[in-house]
C-alpha cells in the first residue's frame, strides 16, 4: 500500500498535506484496496450512510418548523404538513428514512451473521456497529414520540415504564425520565433534545466503524484473509463507488415509492390523533423494526424477565464474536451453519409477525416458541456447531474458485503458496 | 513490594484524585438532578373532584399529575364479589377493605402496573379492568388477577371533603 509513500503532486498540495494530512487520506480512501469478489449485499455500507445524512438533513429541517411543547407539538406538525412549503415532503422522507434506514441495517446486520464479519480480526467493527444500532433505536423511538400523536404518547408511555422493572430503583428512574409523573411537556422536550444528538452520536461512531473497518479491510463472500493489494483486490475507486452507487439507486426507488405512494403505510393511523392521557388505544404496536423486540418482551409472563429477556436479545449480538466458535467465517462453507442461519432468518420474521398480533393463544404459543429458539441459537446452536460442524474446503485465494474448473488451477496454487 | 514506602508523592495523587471526583460528583449532580420533576409539576400535587353525578356501577375518570384516576361507585354485587375472594388466589394479596375504606367508593390510579396503559372498564374476565395493552385482568377492587402486571392498581392518598367531594393527593 502506497499510503506513506503518498505525495501530492502540487507544491500548493504538498504544504497542506504537510500541514494537515487530509490529501493522505482521500488517497487511502480512493486507493483503499477491496475484494474483487464482493457481492450487492456489500452495498449497503454505503446506502446506511445515505441514510444517515438523509435523517440529519431532512431533521435539521424539520426542526426549524417543529415546535417541541405538549400543547403545540401535535398542530406544529401538521402545520409543516399543510402550509411549510415541501413540508409534506421533508416530513414524510424523514419518517419513512427511519424505516428504510432499518431496512437497510437489518440487511447489513444479516449479510454480517452469512459471511461472519463479525469474527476475528473484525469484533471491533462488529461491536460499533451494535452501539450503533442501539442508539438508531433510541433515536427512532425518541423521533416517534415528537408529533405527539396517541402512538407517540403510549408508545412513550409504555417504553419508559420497562425502566419501572428495576428493583427498588425502577420507579424512581422512571419519574426522573420522565421530568413529572407521567409522559408529559419535561418528557417531550427532553427527547427532542436527544433526538436531536443521537444523529450526531452515531455520526462519530460511524467514523470509528470505517476506521476500525479499514484497519484489516473488507471481508468477502469467500471469508478468507486476503493479501492487499494484490490481484485478489481493486481499489475502492472507481469500482466500489460505482457499484455501490448504483445499488443506492436501486435503493432509492423503493425509498421514492414509500414516500411518494405510500408514505402512511409503515405508521400508525392513531398518530394522527393527538395524544389523550385518558385513553390507550386498543391496540399499541411499536414501529415495524421494533416488532421483535417487542414479541420477546410480550413472551415472557413476568414483568422483570420479559425486560431482561427483550434487552438480552439485543446485548446478546454484542458477545457474538465469542458465542461463534467456528474458525471458518463464510456460510459458504459451513453447510449446516447455512441451514440454521436461514432459519434464524424465519424465526425473526416470525417474531416480528407476532409482535404486531395480539399476545394471545396461539399468537403467544409461537412468539414463546420463537424467543426460545432465537436464544437457543445464539446460545446453544452456534457454540456447539464449531466443534461439531464438518466444513467444506476452503479456497486459497478469492481467485480459485473462479479458475477451479481450468487446467491453470495447478499454477494459481502454486502461485499463493509462493505468496504466503 | 510489601516494604516499599508509602511516599509523599503517592499522598498528593490519592488526595487530588479524591479531590478531583468529589468535585466531579458535585457538577455532575445538578446536572442528574434537572431531570427530575420541577417545583412546577410537583406543585399540582392535590386535586378536588366533585362526584355528586356519580351513580353507582359507574366510573368517573380524572387526570391527578397526569395521570387518570379512576373514581368508581361500587354496586353491591361488585363489593360483594370483591370481599368474597379468598387471599390465597391474588397475584398481588391486598384486602378489598384496605382498598375502599368506603366499600362504595373504589378510588385508584388508572395505570395498569405493567407498563403504564390505561384498562377499560367493566371488561376482562374478572368484571373489573382489562389493560389492552398486553392483556392484565384485574377484579372489581383493582387487583391484579391474570396477566402480566405485577401489583394490583395503585391507591393514592385521598379523602372525602364532604359528602360529595373527593380531594386526591
Amino acid at each position: 500500500m502506497s499510503d506513506h509513500d503518498y505525495r501530492p503532486k502540487s507544491k500548493v498540495g504538498q504544504w497542506f498535506n504537510d500541514r494537515l494530512p487530509l490529501l493522505t487520506l482521500a488517497n487511502h480512501l480512493t486507493d483503499y484496496p477491496t475484494p474483487k469478489n464482493l457481492n450487492y449485499w456489500w452495498t449497503f455500507g454505503g446506502i446506511l450512510t445515505f441514510c444517515l445524512i438523509t435523517q440529519i438533513v431532512t431533521g435539521l429541517t424539520l426542526a426549524m418548523h417543529y415546535i417541541a411543547h405538549a400543547d403545540m407539538a401535535f398542530e406544529s406538525v401538521e402545520h409543516i404538513m399543510r402550509d411549510v412549503n415541501y413540508g409534506w415532503l421533508i416530513r414524510y422522507i424523514h419518517a419513512n428514512g427511519a424505516s428504510m434506514f432499518f431496512l437497510a441495517v437489518y440487511i447489513h446486520i444479516f449479510r454480517s451473521l452469512f459471511y461472519g464479519s463479525y469474527k476475528s480480526p473484525r469484533e471491533i467493527i462488529w461491536i460499533l456497529g451494535i452501539i450503533i444500532y442501539l442508539l438508531m433505536m433510541a433515536a427512532a423511538f425518541m423521533g416517534y414520540v415528537l408529533p405527539w400523536g396517541q402512538m407517540s404518547f403510549w408508545g412513550a408511555t409504555v417504553i419508559t415504564n420497562l425502566f419501572s422493572a428495576i428493583p427498588l430503583v425502577g420507579e424512581g428512574i422512571v419519574t426522573w425520565l420522565w421530568g413529572g409523573y407521567s409522559v408529559d411537556n419535561p418528557t417531550l422536550t427532553r427527547f427532542f433534545t436527544l433526538h436531536y444528538l443521537i444523529p450526531f452520536l452515531i455520526l462519530g461512531l460511524v467514523v470509528l466503524h470505517i476506521w476500525a473497518l479499514h484497519v484489516p479491510g473488507n471481508n468477502n463472500p469467500v471469508g478468507i484473509d486476503i493479501k492487499k493489494p494484490s490481484k485478489d483486490t481493486v481499489p475502492f475507486h472507481p469500482y466500489i463507488v460505482i457499484k455501490d452507487g448504483f445499488a443506492l439507486l436501486m435503493f432509492m426507488i423503493v425509498f421514492a415509492f414509500f414516500v411518494f405512494y405510500a408514505p402512511n403505510i409503515l405508521g400508525h393511523a392513531d398518530n394522527y390523533i393527538e395524544a389523550n392521557p385518558m385513553v390507550t388505544p386498543a391496540h399499541i404496536v411499536p414501529e415495524w423494526y421494533l416488532l421483535p423486540f417487542y414479541a420477546i418482551l410480550r413472551s415472557v409472563p413476568d414483568k422483570l424477565l420479559g425486560v431482561v429477556a427483550m434487552l438480552s436479545a439485543i446485548l446478546i449480538l454484542a458477545v457474538l464474536p465469542w458465542l461463534d466458535t467456528s474458525k471458518i467465517r463464510s456460510a459458504v462453507f459451513r453447510p449446516l451453519y447455512k441451514q440454521f442461519y436461514w432459519i434464524l432468518v424465519a424465526d425473526v420474521l416470525i417474531l416480528g409477525y407476532v409482535g404486531a398480533m395480539p399476545a394471545e393463544g396461539l399468537y403467544l404459543l409461537i412468539a414463546r416458541v420463537a424467543t426460545a429458539y432465537y436464544f437457543l441459537h445464539f446460545l446453544v446452536i452456534l457454540p456447539v456447531l464449531g466443534f461439531k460442524e464438518k466444513t467444506l474446503p476452503v479456497p486459497l485465494s478469492i481467485t480459485e474458485p473462479v479458475l477451479g474448473g481450468s487446467p491453470n488451477l495447478a499454477a494459481a496454487r502454486n502461485q499463493e503458496s509462493k505468496i504466503e | 513490594m510489601s516494604e516499599k514506602k508509602t511516599k509523599r508523592r503517592d499522598f498528593l495523587f490519592t488526595a487530588t484524585t479524591a479531590v478531583g471526583a468529589v468535585g466531579a460528583a458535585a457538577v455532575v449532580w445538578p446536572m442528574i438532578d434537572q431531570m427530575n420533576p420541577d417545583a412546577s409539576v410537583k406543585a399540582l400535587a392535590s386535586t378536588e373532584v366533585d362526584v355528586s353525578s356519580l351513580t353507582p356501577g359507574n366510573t368517573l375518570t380524572v387526570l391527578w399529575r397526569g395521570k387518570p384516576v379512576f373514581i368508581r361507585r361500587r354496586t353491591q354485587e361488585e363489593i360483594e364479589e370483591a370481599r368474597s375472594v379468598k387471599m390465597e388466589d391474588l397475584i398481588h394479596p391486598e384486602k378489598d377493605e384496605d382498598r375502599a375504606k368506603n366499600p362504595e367508593w373504589l378510588v385508584m390510579l388508572g395505570v395498569c402496573t405493567h407498563l403504564g396503559c390505561v384498562p377499560l372498564n367493566d371488561k376482562g374476565d374478572y368484571n373489573g379492568w382489562f389493560c389492552p395493552c398486553h392483556g392484565s385482568h384485574y377484579d372489581t377492587s383493582g387487583r391484579i388477577r391474570k396477566g402480566p402486571a405485577p401489583w394490583n392498581m395503585e391507591v393514592p392518598k385521598y379523602e372525602f371533603v364532604d359528602a360529595n367531594t373527593i380531594k386526591i393527593g
